[in-house]
């Protein structure tokens, strides 16, 4: 995964730090000077090369000659106007709602039975976490053969006497199947396998950040709600949900902002299915840019890819450094 | 009394069944990696081999070795100079902060969440025009620049938490910006190398987009070599599940021993700091 960073700016640091507002003697400009490199290196890898990727997205270079001439905003009319993308953003939405859920339901279910003051802790949790240190491509080729219709837990299944077992993700069933534009809108089925996958590598995360979340909370609260009189259940959703809060926005963010750009995952597992029912955009810009040479549409995705991320992640940017300052 | 036996007794019994269910795709990897060629029909999935057989792990070795050796070029130099520059702009932005660092770091941040799909197109023209489309000192470049965030992010975090008095200290004293970080920052910064080291090593290791967009036939990493094996028809099943175990060993085993400071990473600035 890259997988992926699976990280966010803390929420006000109790420890935050401090603008210091002393005189120095000399050498002001050093600190300065050691960090230009990584951040001139930041402005060019990052907004320059966004830049570059926005006016590519705007030309006409759609085949193996560089053709940088304006063409408009031709590619993005042709992405919505596309079957396989509008499948792409149908199959991102259902596969960004049902992960987060899920991820996040066995997540705190989890944490909740590690905090219990079990025995053999340490080994539950890593046990739980340690999916995480796993690539997304191993995952997918795993899954795959769990999850193939022919073998693995239909196996199981059919040993119990289920004579129709799921077809997983070679289901070509979208419920409730809405047409809408070139598409029928709803949860094509053969997504789930692919969340089911993709729960099992990063539920274990979400376990560790609501575990440090439970043991944040000062044991004093609980007592105190109980001397007052509050029930088990009370305490749970009255002290402990409220406290849990900040953790789950950030949970939220982070679950987001990975499966809005997911790619590994379903490129190793299943690719982008028969209709392009486990399609997401990652895939589709990579085929399209690198199998297909259209640059200027491989472009197009991934400023779409961008714009859904940044909506995500700027505003909660802002408020984690505003907190931290104030 | 007895209702909370019963609990117990019922949480122990949850926590047994989902350990059971997240262990199962390890059990798939290492049943099938120890059966040979007889063995690997769809129906006789998730029997155990009836004896050790190691065909499938000396095929999956030599297909992914020297891809595997790619990956290690690649990961340790990358994670090293990672941690470097890490440690030394989170040193300057929790300790030296001038004006507008703040902001400037909120821009750097950023980076690390941005889909990668955003700036590959720009990337490859770029690595072409320096030479280093292809190789593994482009990846190791590009894995260096886009782990700046999270590397500064950890270490400015983890150097929040050294009092400013001993810096204060430090500084009537005379020493100067490197004295302080080369006497008391750096052996402060043991255990946050350790978990940039690991995070930057781990991702490293099993990222997938810039490899398999960057690199091609003999420069790519075990994880495009590992999704060549599987995506091919004719390469036996067994072979495959040799070849993911052997592709994820390193990161397991650095898990296994350092699993602490992974998580550590994982968290990083979290609720704490």
């Amino acid at each position: 995964m890259r997988t992926e960073s699976a990280v966010y700016v803390p929420a006000g640091t109790e420890r935050g730090v401090k603008k210091p507002r002393r005189k120095r003697k000399g050498g002001r400009w050093v600190p300065f000077l050691m960090v230009l490199p990584s951040f001139a290196a930041i402005l060019v890898f990052v907004y320059g090369f966004i830049a570059w990727t926005g006016y590519v997205s705007l030309s006409n270079w759609n085949t193996l000659v560089k053709d940088l001439s304006f063409a408009g905003l031709s590619n993005f009319k042709f992405l919505f106007g596309d079957f396989r993308f509008q499948s792409d953003l149908r199959n991102t939405l259902m596969f960004t709602v049902l992960f987060i859920a899920a991820t996040m339901a066995i997540g705190i279910f989890l944490a909740m039975m590690v905090d219990a003051k079990i025995k053999a802790e340490a080994l539950f949790r890593n046990l739980f976490i340690f999916p995480m240190a796993l690539s997304f491509v191993v995952t997918g080729v795993v899954w795959q053969w769990i999850l193939n219709p022919s073998t693995g837990v239909n196996l199981i299944l059919k040993s119990f006497g289920m004579t129709d077992p799921p077809k997983w993700y070679t289901s070509t069933e979208i419920v409730p199947g809405i047409a809408w534009g070139l598409i029928d809108f709803g949860l094509p089925l053969a997504l789930i396998a692919v969340v089911i996958a993709a729960v099992w590598q990063m539920s274990g995360f979400t376990m560790a950040m609501y575990l440090a979340g439970l043991r944040a909370i000062p044991d004093e609260l609980r007592e105190a709600a109980r001397m007052d009189g509050a029930a088990e259940r009370q305490v749970f959703t009255r002290i402990i949900l409220p406290q849990l809060r900040p953790v789950t926005v950030s949970v939220v963010i982070i679950l987001g902002h990975i499966s809005l750009k997911i790619f590994d995952l379903i490129f190793a597992m299943t690719g982008p299915g028969a209709m392009f029912l486990t399609d997401v955009p990652g895939v589709y810009m990579f085929e399209t840019t690198f199998r297909g040479n259209h640059y200027a549409q491989g472009a197009a995705i991934a400023v779409i890819m961008l714009l859904f991320v940044s909506l995500l992640i700027v505003p909660y940017l802002f408020s984690s450094l505003k907190k931290e300052e104030g | 009394m007895r209702l909370a036996q019963i609990n117990r007794s019922l949480l122990y019994v949850l926590l047994a069944v989902m350990a059971c269910l997240y262990l199962v795709p390890i059990y798939v990897l290492g049943a099938t990696s120890f059966k040979g060629l007889n063995e690997i029909t769809l129906d006789q999935m998730w029997r155990l081999p009836s004896h050790l057989d190691f065909s499938g792990y000396k095929i999956a070795f030599d297909k992914l070795a020297p891809n595997f050796l790619n990956s290690l070029y690649l990961a340790v130099p990358a994670t090293l100079l990672s941690a470097l520059f890490g440690s030394l702009n989170g040193y300057v932005l929790s300790k030296w902060q001038f004006r507008g660092s703040n902001a400037l770091f909120a821009l750097m941040l950023f980076g690390m969440f941005i889909p990668y799909q955003s700036i590959l197109i720009p990337l490859i023209q770029f690595l072409q025009k320096i030479h280093l489309y292809n190789s593994i000192p482009g990846l190791i470049l590009v894995h260096v620049v886009y782990g700046l965030p999270i590397c500064t992010l950890i270490f400015r975090n983890f150097y929040a938490g050294v009092p400013d008095e001993i810096m204060e200290a430090a500084k009537i004293d005379g020493t100067g910006f490197f004295g302080v970080y080369r006497y008391i920052i750096m052996p402060l910064s043991i255990t946050g190398f350790v978990v940039v080291g690991i995070w930057q090593f781990t991702n490293i290791w099993n990222e997938f987009l810039f490899a398999v967009t960057l690199t091609s036939q003999k420069q790519q990493p075990v994880m495009v070599a590992l999704q060549n094996l599987s995506g091919s028809q004719i390469v036996q099943w067994n072979v495959q599940m040799a070849g993911a175990i052997l592709a994820a060993l390193p990161t397991l085993l650095v898990y296994i021993f350092l699993g602490k400071y992974f998580v550590r990473g994982l968290l990083a600035g979290s609720i704490k700091g």
